[in-house]
C-alpha cells in the first residue's frame, strides 16, 4: 500500500491541509460537502496507481475558515494555486459530489490544464429534473445517511457517529451555507462555460443517488465536449464510500489513458 | 414605567391534531392547513383588540412577526404597525421587531418605518431582531451571515434615517449606489430602537454597546438577573451606567374575573405543544452558522436527539412555579409582578396576555383588566421603585448621543 503523508500549505491567508499518497500521475481528489475522513478505501485504491492529492476544503470540519470565501469558484482558484505550488502539471481531477462542482469549475476556468475530469454525483449545475437535496432541513446524520443507498454501508464508514463527527458536519454545513447558499449548490453560469473543457470527462452517478438527481449528470454530459456517463449499481450519492472498488474500476483505467 | 400589551396573534384555528401527528408545527408544516376564512376573522379580532386596549388605558402595543407557523399570524409586523398608526391615537407602537437579516433592502425598510413614524405622529419604537433560524429558512436568507446582516442592516437603516442624502453604501452584504429616501422619521435624532432576546450573549453585549434597551423575553428571574449583569458590565466598559431605562421584560400574564377562568386560559400559553414557537426540528431553529460557536458541541448532540433541549420543556405547573407564567385576578397577579419589578428592575414591561385559543371575549376581559387595573398598579409600583423608562428620562436613543459618558481608563491614557 502506498504511503500517505500530511502537509499544510499556506496560500495567502489560507492554511490548506492536504493528504498525499502514492505516486505517478497527479490526481486531485475533491471531497463531498460532508467533509472527508482522513483515509478512505477509494483513496487507497487510487494511490496504488497515482499521486493522489486530497485537500481538505478550508473550513470543512475545522473551525478556522477564510471568512472571505463566498463561492465554490473561489475554491477552484485556490486549488489551481495549490497545483501550481506543487508543480503538478496535467493533473486529473476527481470531484465527489460537492467536490465535483469545484472540479468542474477548475476545468472550465482552465480548459487546457487537465488530463482527465471525473465527476461523481457532481453538484454545480441545476438539475433539469428534480432538485438537489436541501441539507438545511435535515439533521446531520439524516443528511449524511441520505448519501448512501444501503444504511449498512453508512454504518461501515461512520460507525456510531461520534460527537466530534457531528461537530465536523456542522462546521461543513456552515461552510457550505457560506459559499453555496443561493442558488443552493449550483451555479447558473457554469453550464455555459463547460463547453470549452478539453479534458475528456467521465460522469459517474450512483444508481440510487437521492442527493443529486441523475438529470444533473446528464446535463454535465451534454455540456461537456467529450464525456461518458456511467452509473454504479447499489450506490447512492457517495459512490466513493459505498462502492469504492466499483468506482475505482471505472476511474482508474480512465485516468490511465494517454 | 412603560407597560405594553402583547400577543403572538396565534392562528388558533389550525388542526393541532394533525400537527402532533406530523410531529412539527413550524417551517415545513404545510400551509394547506391554513384557513384564510378563520385567518380573516382572527386578524380583524386582533385589530379590534388593540383598539379596545387603547380605550382601556393600555399605553403601548408590542408587535412581532414570524413565518410559516401557526403560533404567530403576523408575517410582517409593519403591516399591523401601519394600521395601528392610523386607527389609534396615543399608544406607542413597539416593534420587537423587524428581523433585519431578512431584509434584502434595508433602505426600503427604513422608508417603511419612517412612514409609520410620521403617520403615527412619532409613536413608533422600531425594535430589531435577528429572527430565529426558521425565519431565515422560510425566507431563503443565509443563516450563516445572520449576525453580519443584522449589524450591517442596522447601520444602514440608522444612516438612512440620520445622514443627509444622497450617499453611497458599499457594505459587505448591502451595496446601494444611491441612498436618499424621501421619507425620514418624525422622531429625532431617530426613533428609539429596542432589542429583544432570549439566549445569545452576543446580542446582549451588542445592545449594551449601542445603549439600546434590551428586552428579556420570558426568561426566569435568575436568567434575567444574569442578563442584567452582562448588560451592566458591558455598559460600564462602554462608558455609561445602565439603569432601569435599559431594561425590558416580557412576561406571560393572563388575568380574568376569576382565578379558575384565568388558569384555564393561562394553560393556553403552552398551546404549541409546550414549545415556544411550535414543534420544529432543532436544525430549523438553529441552522448551522446561526448560533454561537460556543454552543456548537452542545447543540449538535441535542439536534440528533442525544441531549435534552437546552431550554428544557417545563410543564405548566413548573413555569408557574418559576414565575414565568402568572395568572389570576388583578389582585392576585399584581403582587407577583411587584416581585419581578423589585428583583429585576425593568422600566419597560411587555405583558403577553393572550395566546392559543383564548376566546375573543376572554381576551377582551383580560385586556380590560390589564388596562384598567394591572397596568396602572404597575406604573405606581414603578414610580415607587424609581423605575423610570427611556421616555421619562429622555435617555439617549443611541450611545453616540450620550452626554454623560464616563472617561474610560484607556481613553485617559
Amino acid at each position: 500500500m502506498a504511503g500517505w503523508s500530511e502537509h499544510d500549505f499556506q496560500l495567502g491567508e489560507v492554511k490548506l491541509h492536504v493528504w498525499r499518497g502514492g505516486g505517478g500521475r497527479p490526481v486531485l481528489v475533491l471531497h463531498h460537502d460532508i467533509g472527508t475522513l482522513e483515509r478512505l478505501p477509494f483513496y487507497d485504491v487510487l494511490a496504488e496507481k497515482f499521486d493522489v492529492i486530497v485537500p481538505r476544503h478550508p473550513g470543512y470540519g475545522v473551525p478556522e475558515r477564510p471568512a472571505w470565501l463566498r463561492h465554490p469558484r473561489d475554491l477552484a482558484a485556490l486549488y489551481q494555486w495549490l497545483l501550481a505550488d506543487l508543480g503538478a502539471d496535467r493533473a486529473s481531477l476527481v470531484g465527489l459530489g460537492f467536490g465535483g462542482w469545484i472540479a468542474a469549475e477548475m476545468a472550465a476556468l482552465a480548459p487546457r490544464d487537465f488530463h482527465r475530469l471525473v465527476l461523481v454525483g457532481a453538484m454545480g449545475v441545476k438539475p433539469p429534473d428534480g432538485d438537489i437535496m436541501d441539507q438545511a432541513i435535515l439533521s446531520y446524520i439524516d443528511y449524511a445517511k441520505a448519501g448512501f443507498h444501503d444504511p449498512a454501508a453508512f454504518a461501515k464508514v461512520y460507525g456510531d457517529v461520534s460527537t466530534d463527527q457531528l461537530v465536523a458536519w456542522d462546521l461543513c454545513r456552515e461552510m457550505s451555507f457560506r459559499i453555496a447558499w443561493k442558488p443552493y449548490m449550483y451555479s447558473q453560469t457554469l453550464p455555459h462555460l463547460l463547453g470549452g473543457v478539453r479534458a475528456p470527462a467521465l460522469v459517474v452517478w450512483g444508481e440510487h443517488d437521492r442527493v443529486v438527481p441523475h438529470s444533473a449528470g446528464e446535463a454535465y454530459q451534454r455540456a461537456l465536449r467529450e464525456a461518458r456517463f456511467a452509473t454504479v449499481a447499489n450506490a447512492g450519492h457517495c459512490v466513493d464510500m459505498e462502492q469504492p472498488d466499483a468506482l475505482a474500476r471505472l476511474v482508474t483505467p480512465f485516468l490511465e489513458q494517454n | 414605567m412603560f407597560v405594553m400589551y402583547f400577543t403572538e396573534q396565534p392562528m388558533s384555528a389550525y388542526p393541532a391534531d394533525i400537527g402532533l401527528q406530523i410531529g412539527h408545527t413550524a417551517l415545513m408544516f404545510s400551509n394547506k392547513y391554513f384557513d384564510p376564512v378563520a385567518g380573516s376573522r382572527l386578524y380583524n379580532e386582533y385589530l379590534e383588540q388593540y383598539i379596545y386596549a387603547e380605550e382601556q388605558g393600555v399605553e403601548g402595543f408590542m408587535l412581532n412577526e414570524h413565518h410559516n407557523a401557526p403560533f404567530c399570524m403576523q408575517a410582517k409586523c409593519n403591516i399591523f404597525a401601519s394600521i395601528l398608526a392610523a386607527v389609534t391615537k396615543k399608544a406607542k407602537i413597539v416593534l420587537l421587531g423587524n428581523p433585519l437579516p431578512l431584509a434584502e433592502n434595508p433602505v426600503r425598510l427604513a422608508e417603511e418605518l419612517a412612514m409609520i413614524d410620521m403617520i403615527s405622529k412619532g409613536r413608533l419604537v422600531p425594535g430589531i431582531v435577528r429572527g430565529g433560524g426558521q425565519e431565515s429558512l422560510a425566507n431563503g436568507i443565509n443563516p450563516a451571515f445572520n449576525r453580519e446582516r443584522f449589524e450591517e442592516a442596522h447601520d444602514l437603516i440608522v444612516a438612512a434615517w440620520t445622514r443627509e442624502g444622497p450617499f453611497r453604501w458599499e457594505g459587505t452584504h448591502y451595496q446601494h449606489r444611491v441612498v436618499n429616501p424621501w421619507a425620514v422619521p418624525l422622531q429625532k435624532p431617530h426613533p428609539r430602537i429596542w432589542v429583544p432576546g432570549v439566549l445569545s450573549k452576543e446580542t446582549i453585549i451588542w445592545a449594551a454597546k449601542q445603549r439600546y434597551p434590551y428586552i428579556a423575553l420570558n426568561t426566569s428571574i435568575e436568567a434575567t438577573k444574569k442578563i442584567w449583569e452582562l448588560y451592566d458590565k458591558t455598559a460600564l466598559e462602554t462608558g455609561y451606567e445602565a439603569g432601569p431605562e435599559n431594561r425590558g421584560y416580557l412576561q406571560q400574564v393572563h388575568v380574568s374575573d376569576t382565578e379558575e377562568k384565568a388558569e384555564r386560559n393561562a394553560r393556553q400559553f403552552l398551546w404549541m405543544q409546550g414549545e415556544f414557537t411550535g414543534l420544529a426540528h432543532p436544525v430549523w431553529s438553529n441552522p448551522s452558522g446561526y448560533f454561537s460557536p460556543e454552543y456548537r458541541r452542545q447543540f449538535v448532540e441535542f439536534a440528533v436527539g442525544r441531549a435534552e433541549s437546552p431550554r428544557g420543556r417545563p410543564t405548566f405547573e413548573q413555569q408557574v412555579k418559576d414565575g414565568r407564567i402568572f395568572y389570576g385576578t388583578p389582585k392576585q397577579v399584581i403582587p407577583k409582578l411587584r416581585r419581578v419589578l423589585e428583583e429585576t428592575r425593568p422600566s419597560i414591561y411587555g405583558i403577553w396576555g393572550n395566546d392559543g385559543s383564548v376566546s375573543n371575549e376572554d381576551a377582551r376581559t383580560c385586556i380590560r383588566l390589564l388596562g384598567q387595573e394591572v397596568m396602572p398598579a404597575m406604573r405606581e409600583i414603578g414610580k415607587e421603585l424609581g423605575l423610570k423608562d427611556p421616555f421619562e428620562v429622555d435617555a439617549p436613543v443611541h450611545y453616540r448621543y450620550s452626554t454623560d459618558l464616563k472617561q474610560l481608563p484607556q481613553a485617559a491614557e
